[in-house]
């Protein structure tokens, strides 16, 4: 059975400030991380390898710059067996779509998949929207928030997806997408030997033309989407502190939220 | 990409905190740009000798003025529509009319839904597009991508907008790659623009400290999903009546990867913390995962819900389903109260824009103060308990 | 660490992993092992699926072929969070070097692996209620019948009893010849004959497991005597030299954490109008105290280098570096939580714990008035004026 795991870079924290004095954008420089929903999608993955009677390989994919790199070192030091980055300056500008139609010619590129698990949503765009649009260029069904694979077989898989009440269990024909969410299982740190195994591993590199990516679907240029401005939110909030011990901290309290209606 | 000219360059390195994407770097004491650029334009303003520019687009617009309309999508579980669909109607028909007074279509996938939709109808929708099936009784995201395609591709709408619920998240996109146009996801704005009717979508990105503006330049229709609780509902008039235009889907010829084994409500009283008026939150501060049983005590009081931060739930102190953050819900009641929790920008980022924010901290320099209409410094639990008890007493 | 130690790629790896045990895995249910005085048992999986178990071990044995300097980075960072832990990871390393130092190859091919891999764990039998620092006095009895040696005693306050699978257990197999007439056997968990006794209550490291072993007429297989009868000695006291400075690096770790927690109690707490870190009777401790474990993490560095070497002297430094930094570590934790005031007695914040854990490194692996002998009796022999 292969496995593919999507991977994103993202900034360790996503604590991006105004300057008070330039009043212009500020980002720690910090070194990206795996996105951490993303870390429980290569557990999963490496958890499936580990029960699975038949031989089982996992391969993470990342679409990114150079940097990206670490990411895929991080995941081979988890435990997975190859890593692939898609790399181009032509990619610049991607929206989620650009993004799908990218990572789908990648995993063709890749080849002989049966499933493919991405995390939930990334860090620092949180829309979610990649793994089932992906799906969608490479015909697969798709189901997201996955909580629990109850069963995989090589040709079909039942899984429970999330609802805000419960769950649905679903049976999925394979080759299929999923995503996961977080309390689907407890991501391994990385192991001394995967440590240096990662260390001397290559990462196969895809450009553009290695993905037989037409240019109109790529970037910018193939982004249905595009980013206008950016702007930090105002939230200005006058604060009230209330004085006193508890007790007159509560009563306060109590009676201001009264005045305004809300109790 | 954006263009840096490198003979203009002076290498003074204030472009690459400013992009928030870490898409600029320093090459050989020049800046280099990445392909994580968005083309966001964030670096062009602060270069303090113009050396960035953000090249003319060759968007090539064919002529867009023939897709017309805004389109919802009516959210059902069980056959009852859910309380999201309201909020997307209110949204839609304001649109609608900023779009130079179009129509509004709600399209509806489900069974045997006769009742509900008697009652759809005498809310401000134009015509209301129905699919009854027996398979799309329940959530199938391949299914419901499928159908709700089909539709979008008899209907040329200029703006088609969906809840961003679990239901929302699991097949939009799909509809989007599979109609081929831009979707933006949890917008906390929308407007039209007069002129060319191009939705203005606002976002936030990085945990809400960015607000991203958006357009679909050339894509039709224009989807958005919007979160619940964001925007106001509409108001329902015996006046109105709505068309219903039955479609029927020959679904049988869907050939289906996917199915529906069984549908599982757990009965332990899931608490759906974004349906609440008021949240009172636990976090770390308030010391062991017991004292989550008196905040359910405050909760209940106060007719309201608990919700964690992500803390306490990793701590394994209360469930995932409590969980306020980024990785968790967000929530935009009318009352937050925030207990013990040091207002990490990952939380925040789930409850900011609450109505009206308490939070309760003994560290007067916690971050949750920064977001709180009313701040108390103090110790959490006496805090729980004192609130508990002049509650009960003003009951009394 | 202020200084830089010069640790290579792979060193600085194995701390990272280390770290991230401690921080994401320790961390957030120190308190409660501690409260419980609950053995760690999915921490120690944890670490062995980081590989981290066999560090010390030869590859050909399926460890990852470091050694005692490796360890002590290890034993830094895990007790810099919670040394009962750190003391649940190191005791495998005590029980096995016995047998990695001088067991035959059969012994090595047969234990050495699954304790590498973690499956099973290990733990040092030597210290019983009338033989504490004065081994020589041991009580624990080995006689051999055919092919069988047939032990009888109680072992006291043993780290691991009752969790470990294997015992590195020391008896006295001919009373008349003293010191000289003590062996190492290897004894399994559930060989007949072979119990525990009672789970000791500490005042640190409570997550630890300490606890009494009891031998009646267990029988044990004479290929289970490591080298040779009246080795013993030899074998505790050459174990102690590599283990030594593992406990040294467990006092730098809990000085280290405690010393954290402090600064970052001074730098919040405010009294008299400003963060009690600006007086300067607090920066003078603070000082002194990261002085002080920079010496001692310095002073344990070098001896597990000079273990690792085989360097002469390694008992004397090994016993330099456990005694100071436990002593290091007593005083820092102490004033750690007089830094940290009323709150620094209170047990819902961490620092009192360190303070706890601190004292137990000065007692065991040689209490530090024995290394102090070890160290004297060293400089007596070879010290030329």
């Amino acid at each position: 059975m292969k496995i593919i795991v999507l991977i994103k870079q993202v900034p360790e924290s996503n604590e991006v400030q105004v300057d008070p004095e330039t009043l212009t954008l500020k980002r720690d420089t910090v070194e990206g991380i795996i996105n951490p929903f993303d870390m429980y999608a290569i557990e999963e993955a490496l958890q499936i390898k580990e029960k699975n009677s038949e031989e089982t390989t996992v391969s993470a994919l990342s679409m990114g710059p150079p940097q990206a790199e670490s990411a895929l070192r991080e995941a081979l030091a988890m435990g997975v067996d190859e890593a692939w980055l898609v790399c181009d300056k032509k990619f610049a500008g991607s929206d989620t779509w650009a993004t799908s139609y990218t990572l789908a010619r990648a995993v063709e590129k890749i080849g002989d998949y049966d499933l493919i698990i991405a995390g939930k949503q990334a860090f620092d765009g949180d829309t979610a929207q990649v793994p089932p649009e992906m799906a969608e260029f490479i015909s697969l069904p798709f189901c997201g928030f996955v909580q629990n694979i109850e069963q995989l077989k090589s040709t079909f898989m039942v899984v429970d997806r999330m609802t805000e009440e419960g769950f649905n269990r679903v049976e999925l024909s394979l080759p299929a997408v999923i995503s996961v969410v977080k309390d689907i299982n407890v991501p391994r740190l990385p192991s001394l030997k995967g440590k240096i195994r990662a260390r001397k591993a290559t990462i196969k590199q895809l450009t553009a033309e290695d993905i037989e990516a037409e240019e109109e679907n790529i970037g910018i240029n193939g982004s249905p989407t595009q980013v206008v401005k950016v702007f930090t939110p105002e939230y200005s909030t006058d604060t009230e502190y209330l004085e006193g011990e508890a007790k007159e901290q509560v009563s306060t309290l109590i009676s201001k939220l009264q005045e305004a209606n809300i109790l | 990409m954006i263009t840096i000219d490198k003979d203009t360059c002076i290498g003074c390195e204030k472009c690459i905190p400013a992009c928030p994407f870490g898409a600029l770097e320093m090459v050989e004491g020049k800046a280099e740009v990445n392909q994580n650029c968005t083309f966001c334009g964030a670096c062009v303003e602060i270069c303090p000798v113009d050396a960035i520019t953000k090249p003319k687009l060759h968007l090539e617009s064919e002529d867009l003025s023939h897709f017309k309309g805004v389109g919802i999508f009516v959210e059902q579980k069980n056959g009852v529509i859910q309380p999201i669909s309201y909020e997307l109607v209110e949204l839609g028909r304001r649109l609608a009319e900023q779009s130079g007074g179009e129509k509004l279509y709600a399209f509806v996938l489900g069974n045997s839904m006769k009742e509900e939709l008697d009652n759809l109808k005498r809310y401000p929708v134009d015509e209301i597009i129905y699919v009854e099936h027996p398979e799309l009784e329940k959530f199938n995201p391949d299914l419901y991508a499928d159908v709700l395609a089909g539709c979008l591709k008899k209907y040329s709408l200029n703006i088609f907008l969906a809840g961003a619920s679990t239901i929302g998240r699991s097949f939009i996109p799909k509809v989007a790659a599979k109609v081929g146009t831009g979707l933006t996801a949890d917008c906390t704005d929308l407007e039209v623009e007069q002129e060319e009717r191009h939705l203005i979508q606002t976002r936030p990105a990085f945990g809400g400290n960015l607000m991203a503006v958006i357009k679909t330049a050339r894509h039709r229709p224009q989807m958005a999903t919007v979160r619940h609780k964001v925007f106001p509902m509409a108001e329902p008039s015996q006046e109105k009546s709505a068309k219903i235009v039955p479609i029927s889907f020959p679904l049988e010829k869907l050939h289906l990867k996917q199915k529906v084994l069984e549908v599982v409500e757990e009965v332990e009283g899931m608490i759906q913390i974004e349906e609440a008026d008021i949240i009172v939150t636990g976090g770390r501060g308030i010391g062991k995962p017991e004292n989550f049983e008196e905040l359910e005590e405050l909760a209940r009081l106060l007719g309201g819900a608990v919700g964690a931060t992500r803390a306490t739930v990793d701590a394994e102190w209360i469930g995932y389903h409590h969980q306020v953050g980024q990785t968790g819900k967000t929530v935009t009641p009318k009352l937050y109260i925030a207990i013990g929790a040091s207002g990490a920008v990952q939380h925040l980022a789930g409850m900011k824009t609450s109505k009206t924010i308490v939070a309760v901290n003994k560290d007067p320099d916690a971050p949750i103060f920064n977001v709180a209409h009313y701040a108390i410094v103090g110790d959490a639990m006496t805090f729980v308990r004192e609130m508990v008890s002049q509650l009960k007493k003003s009951a009394e | 660490m202020i200084m830089d130690y010069n640790l290579n790629e792979e060193q600085e790896e194995i701390v990272e992993i280390a770290r991230r045990v401690a921080e994401e895995r320790v961390k957030p249910v120190r308190a409660e092992l501690d409260e419980k005085e609950e053995f760690p048992t999915e921490i120690l999986n944890t670490l062995a699926q980081s590989d981290l178990m066999g560090i010390y071990i030869p590859e050909e044995y399926g460890g990852m072929g470091y050694g005692a300097f490796e360890l002590a980075l290890i034993m830094e960072e895990l007790s810099r969070v919670c040394a009962g832990v750190a003391v649940s990871y190191a005791a495998n390393a005590l029980g096995a070097y016995p047998i990695l130092l001088y067991a035959s190859e059969e012994q090595k091919q047969k234990y050495l692996p699954p304790i590498a891999s973690g499956e099973k764990l290990v733990a040092f039998g030597l210290t019983e209620p009338n033989a504490g620092s004065d081994v020589a006095a041991l009580e624990t009895t080995a006689y051999k019948d055919g092919d069988e040696y047939v032990l009888n005693g109680t072992k006291q306050w043993i780290t691991n009893g009752g969790e470990a699978d294997v015992y590195t257990v020391f008896a006295v197999t001919d009373k008349k010849k003293g010191a000289r007439g003590i062996s190492c056997f290897i004894v399994e968990k559930d060989t007949p004959g072979f119990t525990f006794g009672k789970k000791e209550k500490k005042l640190g490291i409570r997550c630890s497991a300490t606890r009494e072993l009891v031998f009646q007429d267990c029988r044990v297989p004479a290929e289970n005597l490591i080298r040779r009868p009246g080795a013993g000695f030899l074998i505790a006291m050459k174990t102690f030299e590599k283990s030594r400075p593992c406990i040294g690096a467990q006092a730098v770790g809990i000085a280290q954490g405690a010393l954290e927690e402090a600064v970052a109690f001074a730098r919040e707490r405010k009294q008299f109008g400003q963060e009690v870190i600006n007086f300067q009777a607090i920066q003078v401790m603070i000082a002194d105290m990261a002085t002080e474990i920079e010496a001692a993490r310095s002073l344990v560095l070098n001896a597990a280098k000079n273990v690792d070497a085989n360097a002469k002297n390694g008992d004397i430094s090994s016993s330099m570096a456990k005694s100071f930094a436990s002593d290091v570590s007593m005083k820092v934790t102490v004033d750690a939580v007089q830094i940290c005031g009323g709150s620094g007695y209170m047990r819902d914040y961490p620092v009192e714990k360190y303070m706890r854990d601190a004292k137990i490194t000065q007692i065991y692996e040689g209490t530090n008035q024995i290394m102090r002998n070890i160290i004297a009796l060293g400089l007596k022999k070879r010290l030329q004026s």
